[in-house]
This record gives C-alpha cells, sequence and structure tokens, in this order.
C-alpha cells in the first residue's frame, strides 16, 4: 500500500521506510516555533525538566505576536520572560516589536518554512505552512518544550482526507471561501486526527495566498494538518526564499484515503460562517440583512498583501459607512511597509478604517478591536466561537477580505461582486 | 489507577476558548487560569467543582486553539479525569503531555449526566456510572503513550530516555 504526501513526510523524518496511519512515531523535527502566548509556558516546563541546552537554535522559532506593543503589565512579563530565553540561548529566529509579524505569515515570508520540513508550533494555526508541500501542526507548550531540547517529536500517523479540486474561482471568490465552504461542507470535527490533502487540477490557479489560507483553517475542520503539493507556484514562491534546501514529496498512486471530497472552484460563492462555529456557513447572498458594529481585516488568516491589494480595490476613494469600526492588520512589518509604499495605507485611512502594525489582538480577543455586550463583527479571522472577540454575547462572522471590505461600506454583511 | 467524582456535563464542540477565554491568557499561572476555567459557557463551575470531579463532553471536546493553558486549567481547578465521545487533537495531546487523564467512550459521553457519579479505572478502561448503575469501556490507552502518562507527562518520559 502507498503513502500519503503527509505520511511520506513523517516517515522520512522518523527514518523509516514506510508508516501507516495509527502508527506511532518520533519525528526529527526541521522547525520549532512559539508565540508570547505559549512560548512562556513551554519555557518553564523546559526549565523544570532541567534541560540546559536547545537541540538546534537555528531551527527554534519565537515570535511575539498575540499582545504586542505589550496590552498589559502581565502581557508585557510574558515577553519579557520569551525575550530572555531567546538571549540565553542565542536563538536566531526571536523576532520582537519591530521585526515581527504574525506568526504564520511571517515565517513563509522569511523562507524559515519549506517544502518537505516536519514542523511543529505551539499555535494551532502552525498548520498553515502545508501551504508549501510542508508537514506542519499545531501542539501545545510541553510539545515545544520538548521539541526545543531534543528536536524530536511524537506523532500518530493520520489517515488522509483528499480533496480533489477542480475549475478556477470566480471573481470575488478567494481561498478563504474555499476553505469555509469546505468546513461547512464537513463540520467542525469532518477531519478529526486526519490530513487534509489537496490535489486535482483546481490547485495550479491557487496562488500562494490562497493555499495558505486555506491549510491555515485546516484546523477548524479538526485536522492534523493541511498540505498542497509542490507545483509550479510553490516554486515560484520559494526560488530565492527558502532559507534551506527544500525536498518535493509526492502522494503515491495508490495512497489510502478515507474520502474523496470532490470540489468545483468556479461553483463556490462568497461564504460567511455564522456564530458561533465555524461550520455555519451561508451564502453571502443570505446574510444580506445582519447589521455589524466593527469590521476587522487581518490575521494569520487573511493579512497577507494580497488580501491587503483586495480590501484597497474595494476601499479606495470611497467611505466606510458612519457609526462602523473597520480595523486592518497587516501580517507583517513588509506587509506593513508595501502598504504604505503602495499607497493603500492613506486609502484606508481616508476610507475611515484604522491601520495597525501587525498583532493577532482581536482574532482571539486579546486587545484592539474587543467587542462589546450584543455587538456584531465580520471577520476575515478563523474563529467565531462565543466570545471569542470579547463578551460572551457579541458574535463573529468568518468571511474573506472581500466581504469584510464590501460591508465596511454598507454596515450590513455585503456581497463584494456588486462592488468590485 | 483509578478516579471517582461527580460529573459536569457538557455539550459538543467545547472549544479551549470558553475552557480558558484569551483574555485571560496574560498569565502561565495555572491557579489563575483555573479561577477562570469555563467561565463563559458555565460561569458557576469553579465555585461548584470539588477535587476529584468528572468533567464529560461530547464530540470534538477541546477544539480550537492549542493553548495548553486549556488542560492546565482544568486539571488545576481539580477536575481528575475528563471524558468525551471524541476529543479534539491538540487537546488530546496536551492532556496526555501535561498528566491529565482522558478517555474516549460516545456511550459514556452519552449515558453519563451531570450530577452522576462516576469510576473510571485507567488500566482497563471501565468507566462505572455508580448513579446510573451502568457501565462503558472505553478504549484503553496504546502502550507507547500510557508510558508518557506512567511517567509523569511527556517531559519526564523524555529526560527518562
Amino acid at each position: 500500500m502507498g503513502m500519503t504526501m503527509t505520511q511520506k513526510i513523517l516517515a522520512a523524518h522518523a527514518g523509516l521506510a514506510s508508516v501507516k496511519a495509527g502508527q506511532l512515531i518520533n519525528a526529527g523535527l526541521d522547525i520549532v516555533l512559539g508565540n508570547d502566548i505559549t512560548t512562556p509556558v513551554a519555557i518553564n516546563e523546559f526549565n523544570k525538566a532541567g534541560f540546559d541546552s536547545v537541540y538546534d537554535k537555528g531551527r527554534i522559532n519565537i515570535v511575539l505576536d498575540h499582545f504586542v506593543p505589550n496590552k498589559d503589565i502581565k502581557a508585557a512579563e510574558q515577553s519579557k520572560q520569551c525575550r530572555q530565553f531567546a538571549c540565553k540561548y542565542d536563538i536566531d529566529n526571536f523576532y520582537d516589536v519591530g521585526e515581527m509579524g504574525i506568526e504564520h505569515a511571517l515565517l513563509p515570508e522569511k523562507g524559515i518554512v519549506t517544502a518537505g520540513d516536519c514542523i511543529i508550533g505551539a499555535d494551532s494555526h502552525t498548520c498553515t505552512y502545508g501551504a508549501v508541500g510542508a508537514f506542519s501542526t499545531g501542539v501545545g507548550s510541553t510539545d515545544m518544550a520538548a521539541g526545543m531540547a531534543t528536536g524530536k517529536c511524537w506523532f500518530k500517523v493520520p489517515a488522509a482526507m483528499r480533496f480533489v479540486l477542480t475549475g478556477t474561482l470566480s471573481k470575488g471568490v478567494s481561498g478563504k471561501d474555499v476553505i469555509l465552504h469546505i468546513i461547512g461542507r464537513i463540520g467542525v470535527d469532518g477531519a478529526l486526527y486526519k490530513s487534509m490533502e489537496f490535489t486535482g487540477p483546481g490547485v495550479a490557479a491557487l496562488s500562494m495566498d490562497d493555499r495558505l489560507t486555506i491549510c491555515n483553517m485546516a484546523i477548524e475542520a479538526g485536522a492534523k494538518n493541511g498540505i498542497f503539493p509542490v507545483d509550479d507556484v510553490t516554486r515560484a514562491y520559494l526560488d530565492g526564499r527558502s532559507q534551506r534546501e527544500y525536498k518535493v514529496y509526492e502522494a503515491d498512486e495508490d495512497a489510502p484515503y478515507t474520502d474523496t471530497v470532490e470540489i468545483d472552484l468556479s461553483s463556490l460563492v462568497p461564504t460567511v460562517s455564522y456564530p458561533h462555529l465555524p461550520e455555519n456557513t451561508h451564502p453571502v447572498t443570505d446574510a444580506k440583512d445582519i447589521a455589524i458594529d466593527q469590521v476587522v481585516i487581518g490575521s494569520c488568516t487573511n493579512g497577507r498583501m494580497s488580501d491587503m491589494e483586495t480590501a484597497y480595490e474595494i476601499l479606495k476613494g470611497r467611505h466606510i459607512k458612519k457609526g462602523l469600526r473597520v480595523i486592518i492588520i497587516p501580517g507583517t512589518m513588509a506587509i506593513y511597509k508595501e502598504c504604505l509604499q503602495r499607497g493603500y495605507t492613506e486609502a484606508f485611512i481616508d476610507a475611515g478604517c484604522v491601520f495597525s502594525t501587525p498583532t493577532c489582538g482581536p482574532c482571539l480577543g486579546g486587545y484592539m478591536g474587543i467587542l462589546a455586550a450584543g455587538e456584531r463583527c465580520v471577520s476575515t479571522t478563523n474563529r467565531n466561537f462565543v466570545g471569542r472577540m470579547g463578551h460572551v454575547t457579541s458574535e463573529v462572522y468568518l468571511a474573506s477580505p472581500a466581504v469584510a471590505a464590501a460591508s465596511a461600506l454598507t454596515g450590513y454583511i455585503s456581497d463584494p461582486r456588486e462592488v468590485l | 489507577m483509578n478516579a471517582k467524582g461527580f460529573v459536569h456535563k457538557y455539550p459538543d464542540n467545547v472549544d479551549t476558548d470558553v475552557i480558558i477565554p484569551a483574555r485571560y491568557l496574560n498569565t502561565p499561572d495555572a491557579k489563575e487560569l483555573a479561577s477562570h476555567c469555563m467561565e463563559d459557557i458555565d460561569a458557576g463551575f469553579t465555585k461548584r467543582v470539588k477535587a476529584g470531579d468528572i468533567m464529560v463532553g461530547g464530540f470534538n471536546f477541546g477544539c480550537g486553539s492549542s493553548r495548553e493553558h486549556a488542560p492546565l486549567a482544568i486539571k488545576t481547578a481539580g477536575i481528575s479525569c475528563v471524558i468525551a465521545a471524541t476529543f479534539a487533537r491538540i487537546f488530546y495531546r496536551n492532556a496526555i503531555n501535561i498528566g491529565l487523564p482522558i478517555l474516549e467512550c460516545e456511550p459514556a459521553s452519552r449515558a453519563i449526566q451531570a450530577g452522576d457519579q462516576v469510576e473510571v479505572n485507567f488500566d482497563t478502561g471501565i468507566i462505572t456510572n455508580l448513579t446510573k448503575n451502568e457501565t462503558y469501556q472505553a478504549e484503553p490507552f496504546p502502550e507507547f503513550i500510557q508510558d508518557i502518562i506512567k511517567s509523569g507527562g511527556l517531559m519526564a518520559s523524555i529526560r527518562k530516555a
């Protein structure tokens, strides 16, 4: 029996000729990642266990992105603990305010993660890097601590679901709509413990940003990882960017899949996930009467350059609906700078939006856009759980940057195809 | 190894944001985290919970964020075991890694009700509902994972190796 793309990467990193679903393995890690919330817990575990060295200071990444610039004294203490640890062990990839970005926008941008890698991150959206053909999965802080100490992690080899993509996306429809559609179709535990392997002729027309968004939300279907094959789009993205030589793995012809889901990309429409689960998806045309108080465009899901471009296309020369708060947050400092250079920042400000330095802030209800009781937000983020962005009676509607920007103009959830 | 206690019951898809909201993630202090455990879904939990109590959820328990603060808050609040029909995978491995006993058992998840007194035998995977006089069989952990649990969590197990 053949292996899936994920299984091949895991087998290679475990030093095994083959693996099969359900097998427990210890795999070597190319990259270990943590942020300002999860790293302090990992540092405490690392110290408690008595470790005094890291396996490879070049492979550990600590990105301060959730509550920075620090939102309060406690957050400042957590950042300080990360900073001191990074200094003590001379961690190469430590990203503090001024250099940082939202971790899952930053690591691909810098070429730190690359095809064929085996990656763990103490952040659930670490699954993002499957977009470049890596096995990458979210873990907890203790796994991060063990990974930093030993360079290894235990895994149960996942079975896989295959998503065969055909056709191309219509105007106003993006990677966000693809993944929301999929989560709506299979449910928030539809891919529990499994890989989501994307394949088919439709893949070629998906940009790297679309693929990053799609893999980013694999966790919202319960998946261990999402992964795209390495093709010309991947090579064009990685060549000149990847900091290490990359390795291309392909699924075997006879690889086993528990399910095959076919998706005609040309049939997809702008999609909105209603509170309080990402699986509560509806076409945007059903959501038109829903009045909103706030719009957030950003996050590890949709804070990339193409997302800023989409927002700019819709907001330039227009003004947001009076009474709304519209918060735009680029994913990295490089994207922030490019928005300035291209004149996007000015256009956003003229439209009545606020434009922030990178932060996860509002996505998880940290700061920079907390909702009051009963308020509603259209957000390009990834979760709409109870209380996710603020008060327990507030509501988050998940959507693409196009839907979010179009909604910013009207004060109601709106169809971007009417303004593009 | 056994656990015995009264049950706090929750529905499907309990996410880590309701187990411990992100507004409290500015500290890694387990006691402080535990004082806000389940606050957004069950405001009375921290007042009701007694050491040794058991938490029972439905499908996909612990979905969402990877925050280890979630199982840590549950464990520190006094919960001796979490039983669910299924667990979200990061919560599952976090619980194992920090030594919070968990068991997957759909029949138990369905039948057990809030307030029932339940006893769990981790060696056999047998869950006994003392209130209803019923038993349910959970899948015992594979040896590899049992070794982590017996060592007292992941860090202790890699330290030993």
